[in-house]
């Protein structure tokens, strides 16, 4: 691969990293699994004047649940590290159903939960897990910390909300009311591929209704597509027949997909509202027998 | 006593990869590991538009950059009468655009420089103007009237179309379906589809000013077909030319033609008088060179009502992208097309061929395909299950009734070629065995009543590989034949050469088994050396599935040779007259007192040290090999699959190939061969093919838009064998390194085809992608896979 000139740099702080990005101004970039990032700079799709490689920063590779219930992804920790991790797979389904479909198993081993979610590709698996389950981001910068919601944190096709001097050091999924359910079901031509279109579905219930919901697109829009709609007009009630199909109905609607060699826009639409039908009828029958 | 010929590593047995040894070691060499010293990198600037007049080239900011060595045009080629070149198919292809570009991707400047990352930085400062030109993606948009002319730099060519041609019986075949009882027909796309090996292309040329001598590591499967054209094109006299080809990462027929960068690489060294490297990125090798495929293909069948089928017609049209430039037999404008319905005894047939020019990259004849015969029997499969359906008779029993008999040998197919041996009705039996037809039809009857939707898919096929014959095959005037040259040491051991070249078939390994076979040395004291011209004896190289029945049976024929000579030196050195000496692997004696005798290692030290009066001294010698006839392997795969309805996801449940490629020398890499080809095949079933927007842009010119299967994907294959040995090899064995890729992706389709019967939908073009199984489902109808593709709403 032969990418334009760069100058590499190595922080071993996150003082140090954020002033190597205050000195660059906006030219330079942070390095985190390399995973979106290296492939662009191959096709001189990026032309950085400074790489800021944040690798051997310690203390930010883990994945862990406070006692209030909220799970906290430190900026290192790897799409591998959720797949196996143990916290994951007992207490936010989501994330884990999320977890074994994103890129392939050698990317897994590289590429970073907060690196896919800064990257902000609206193909980009975590986004949608994260807007489903109302996350927040934490940002660091010259003047201190500041939480950016998931919801808000995307801006457009690969922009952000970040500032050029900030890191944004941990992703956050707050701790849940209810009892937890959740689901990723993602249509790929092959294992590795972006999603033709993939949903997030993330429920809390009580007492057999649905408390709060949440409901992300993946891959039909030119951003993730936060499904709120749809996702508001399950709580308050338990999941039916009906309140599924419509949910799959208005979620289908919020989706904006282009014809593409990956399916017709209406393919795509219809996989949507399948896919969230499919997920809700899972927790459908299993509230059911926990019931 | 004669020797154990597993032990030895003889025909049979299932050895080691010899050459294993060095690639998980990481010690291969390929032409990118080659470092010459002073040598200098270039890199090729390609054309972002598919047809386009060239305005102006501005290269001045190019040369303005720190390192830069030469920047090339086109117009610096033709001051040097290289700007074209001839192609392997009697047409021309430019080296580099000079009046317009005809396809994305082609070579519009070149620049050489101390790096490779200097390279590509001047390649992105130099500006090119182009005036866009209408784009032609199809045929039909190539054949339509009032089309742009893509080829305005031939004389007397005023339309797109590069030929038409035919063959067979036309009047017969017209007879036969006058008095057939049901006419069956069938429309596809085989979509192109791109070899894409992992290595991609490349070369070092590296022309030396004194000697006059110029050598050329490049990713080549045919070196001396290379020194051939490059002798014409640089017109250099042939012992000036030194090509060697490297390990090869993978060919598949991409690295069978003559490419631009390679004649550019040539050019640079010449101008610099330094070596010059060249390695193709990626989107490179996707978007410019030899693809597979890109074949409309039309046809029908006549059959009488209880099955037997009269006769057959077909038309191709065929696309050839920019230039024709297909590496094939010069008498066969769309190769091997003819060779369809081969197994099928089918009294007459009528084919009629027509291939045009597009705005695509050229190519056609790659990706195992034996020149075309996987485009000639993905549509008889396809044809012959859709015959089958309209007739309304079972899939396995249709096609045993047509079947070419055991005892039908040499049997002459309605297109003209000669098959001679197999058991088809036999091979069919095993894998209908394997896959409990019977049962799987009933428990698809039962799903079907809860609403799921599993298919069975068969595909049977006899195949011509290993041209071939001198009579009827050539490239450019030369002949197929190929060669062997085998010199045994004083020691018994032997190096070996050939005129193929391996690039992952494993002629290191099976070369020297067929030599131990014959001449009991064992294999681990024979080394194979190939794809070096001032060493290697003159051959076709390696594609079409010929190497083990043209250069394999050099190999054998060498090898009794040199039999022969240390026949004699056993009976000087036993005392005894010639006619009184036995052989039995590994070992001459007395025929009256078996246990008097001598070794081959023996003789072998004899012909250095104690020969008989009068004869030459040493144990070396040559064979070149003119195959009687091609070999016809046969292979019955048949897969079962269960289709999603919902989404159109398909999943494959099982798939069972029967394979009968006569004698197996290894039957590991005979296995290997097959899996990898059923792989290929699935791919392309399921989901690969290069597209293209209405613009001309090529839509999978990276792997994240043309995809390759990994193993979470890729089904398992059962493997079986049947073994029918070829009357004429010399060791009975017939090629197979392509019958898999073509025989199987008629059962992966016809398979998807059978679960959805009594949908209405006769046809999904490949690759079945989940999206057109899903609206052939929902609409009733046949889904066309042809470019451009949809990308509105
Ligand atoms: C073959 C392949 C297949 C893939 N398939 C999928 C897929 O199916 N689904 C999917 O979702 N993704 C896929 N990806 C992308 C992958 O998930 C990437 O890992 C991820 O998008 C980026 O994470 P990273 O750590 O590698 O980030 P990098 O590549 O290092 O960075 C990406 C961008 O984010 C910025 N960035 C990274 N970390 C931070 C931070 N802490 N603070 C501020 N900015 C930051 C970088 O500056 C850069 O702009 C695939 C990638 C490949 C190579």
């Amino acid at each position: 691969m032969y990418p334009p000139r760069f100058n590499y740099e190595s922080p071993k702080s996150l003082a140090e990293a954020i002033s190597l990005l205050t000195a660059g101004g906006g030219e330079a970039k942070v390095l985190a699994g390399g995973q979106s990032l290296v492939p662009m700079l191959k096709l001189r799709f990026a032309s950085p004047e400074m790489l800021v490689d944040i690798n051997n920063i310690p203390g930010l590779n883990y994945v862990r649940r406070d006692a209030d219930g909220s799970i906290h992804i430190g900026a290192l920790c790897r799409h591998e590290d959720l797949e196996k991790s143990e916290v994951i797979a007992e207490h936010q389904p989501t994330i884990a159903a999320a977890a074994p479909l994103v890129a392939d198993p050698i990317v897994r081993t590289r590429g970073t939960f907060v690196g896919s979610v800064c990257h902000a590709d609206p193909q980009g698996d975590w986004s949608a897990t994260m807007i489903a389950l109302d996350g927040h981001i934490v940002a660091q910068g010259p003047n201190g910390k500041r939480n950016i919601p998931a919801r808000d944190f995307v801006t457009g096709p690969f922009q952000n909300a970040l500032a050029f001097d900030e890191i944004a050091i941990e992703a956050v999924i707050p701790a849940p009311k209810g009892d937890v359910h959740g689901g990723y079901l993602k249509l790929e031509r092959r294992v590795g591929d972006f999603a033709t279109a993939a949903v997030a579905v993330a429920v809390e219930t009580s007492g057999g209704k649905v408390i709060r919901a949440g409901i992300a697109l993946t891959g039909v829009g030119g951003r993730t597509i936060n499904a709120n709609v749809a996702a508001d007009s399950l709580v308050g009630s338990a999941l039916t027949i009906e309140s599924i199909a419509r949910a799959g109905e208005l979620a289908a609607a919020a989706a904006e997909p282009r014809s593409d060699h990956r399916g017709s826009a209406s393919y795509k639409r219809h996989i949507v509202s399948t896919f969230l039908t499919r997920i809700l009828n899972n927790i459908s029958e299993s509230t059911v027998k926990a019931a | 006593m004669a020797l154990d010929e597993i032990k030895i590593g003889g025909m049979g047995a299932s050895r080691r990869r010899v050459e294993d040894n060095r690639f998980i070691r990481g010690k291969g060499n390929y032409v990118d590991d080659i470092v010459l010293p002073a040598m200098l990198h270039m890199e090729i600037l390609r054309s972002p538009m598919a047809h386009a007049r060239i305005k102006s080239i501005d290269v001045s900011k190019a040369w303005e950059i720190p390192g830069v060595r030469l920047v090339l045009t086109g117009e610096m080629l033709a001051a040097r009468n290289l700007a074209w070149m001839p192609t392997l198919s009697y047409d021309t292809q430019a080296v580099m655009a000079m009046d317009k570009v005809r396809f994305q991707g082609q070579e519009v400047a070149a620049v050489i420089a101390d790096d490779p990352y200097i390279a590509k930085d001047a390649c992105e400062a130099i500006r090119v103007e182009y005036e866009a030109l209408p784009v032609i993606v199809n045929p039909m948009q190539a054949m339509a009237p009032g089309a742009a002319l893509i080829r305005d730099d031939k004389e007397n060519q005023t339309d797109n179309k590069v030929f038409d041609w035919e063959v067979g019986d036309r009047a017969g075949t017209d007879k036969a379906f006058a008095e057939a009882d049901l006419i069956s027909k069938i429309e596809l796309h085989y979509p192109r589809s791109h070899p894409s090996p992992i290595e991609t292309c490349g070369s070092i040329a590296d022309f030396d000013r004194a000697t006059g001598k110029l050598t050329v590591y490049m990713t080549t499967q045919a070196p001396h077909i290379i020194r051939a054209a490059v002798a014409m094109v640089a017109e250099l006299p042939e012992h000036m030319i030194r090509i060697v080809s490297p390990d090869l990462g993978g060919g598949f027929g991409n690295k069978v033609p003559v490419y631009p960068g390679y004649v550019i690489s040539i050019l640079a060294s010449i101008l610099t008088e330094r070596p010059v490297k060249w390695i193709e990125d990626k989107t490179g090798n996707l978007i410019s060179t030899g693809f597979g495929r890109d074949v409309y293909l039309q046809g029908e069948l006549a059959v009488r009502k209880d099955g037997k089928m009269l006769g057959v017609r077909m038309h191709t049209i065929s696309d050839h992208g920019a230039f024709f430039a297909d590496a094939q037999p010069s008498k066969f404008k769309i190769g091997l097309m003819h060779s369809a319905f081969a197994c099928y005894d089918i009294p007459v047939a009528h084919l009629t061929a027509t291939g045009t020019y597009t705005n695509k990259a050229p190519g056609g004849v790659a990706y195992r395909c034996s020149f075309r015969v996987t485009e000639a029997m993905f549509f008889q499969e396809r044809m012959v299950q859709a015959a089958a359906d309209d007739l309304g008779m079972d899939q396995a029993e249709f096609r045993r009734i047509n079947f070419v008999k055991d005892d039908d040998f040499p049997h002459r197919t309605a297109y003209g070629f000669l098959t001679d041996s197999g058991q088809y009705g036999k091979c069919l039996d095993v894998g209908l065995e394997a896959i409990d037809y019977k049962n799987f039809l009933v428990q698809k009857e039962e799903a079907k009543k809860r609403g799921r939707l599993l298919g069975i898919g068969i595909s049977t096929m006899t195949e011509p590989l290993g041209a071939g014959n001198s009579r009827e095959y050539d490239i450019l005037g030369i002949k197929m034949f190929d060669s062997a040259e085998l010199r045994v040491h004083m020691s018994g051991k032997a190096i070996l050469r050939t005129g193929a070249k391996s690039q992952g078939q494993g002629h290191e390994t099976t070369w020297a088994q067929i030599v131990a076979h014959e001449l009991g040395i064992p294999a681990d004291d024979i080394v194979v050396e190939e794809g070096d011209t001032d060493t290697a004896p003159f051959g076709m190289g390696t594609y079409a599935s010929r190497s083990t029945p043209v250069a394999g049976a050099a190999v054998a024929m060498v090898s009794r040779k040199i039999r022969a000579k240390a026949r004699k030196i056993a009976a000087h050195l036993l005392e005894v007259s010639e006619e009184d000496v036995e052989w039995e692997l590994g070992r001459f004696y007395v025929r009256s007192s078996p246990d008097r005798g001598v070794t081959i290692q023996d003789c072998a030290m004899a012909a250095y040290s104690n020969m008989p009066d009068g004869m030459e001294p040493g144990l070396e010698n040559n064979a070149y090999y003119d195959p009687p006839n091609l070999t016809w392997p046969f292979a019955c795969y048949i897969s079962t699959v269960e289709v999603d309805p919902e989404t159109g996801v398909w999943d494959v449940l099982k798939v069972v190939a029967v394979d009968d490629c006569g004698v197996r020398i290894n039957p590991m890499i005979v296995e290997g061969q097959i899996m990898g080809g059923l792989t290929e095949a699935y791919a392309m079933a399921s989901m690969q093919f290069i597209t293209y927007d209405v613009e001309g842009n090529c839509v999978g010119s990276n792997y994240m838009d043309y995809l390759l299967p990994t193993a979470w994907e890729t089904p398992g294959f059962e493997l079986h064998e049947v073994v029918t040995p070829c009357p004429h090899h010399p060791i009975g064995a017939k090629g197979i390194g392509e019958c898999a890729t073509v025989g199987g992706p008629a059962s992966f389709v016809n398979a998807v085809m059978d679960a959805l019967r009594g949908t209405g939908v006769r046809n999904i073009d490949m690759p079945l992608l989940a999206d057109r199984v899903y609206e052939a489902i929902q609409t009733g109808k046949d889904i066309s896979g042809a470019p451009p593709i949809k990308t509105e709403e």
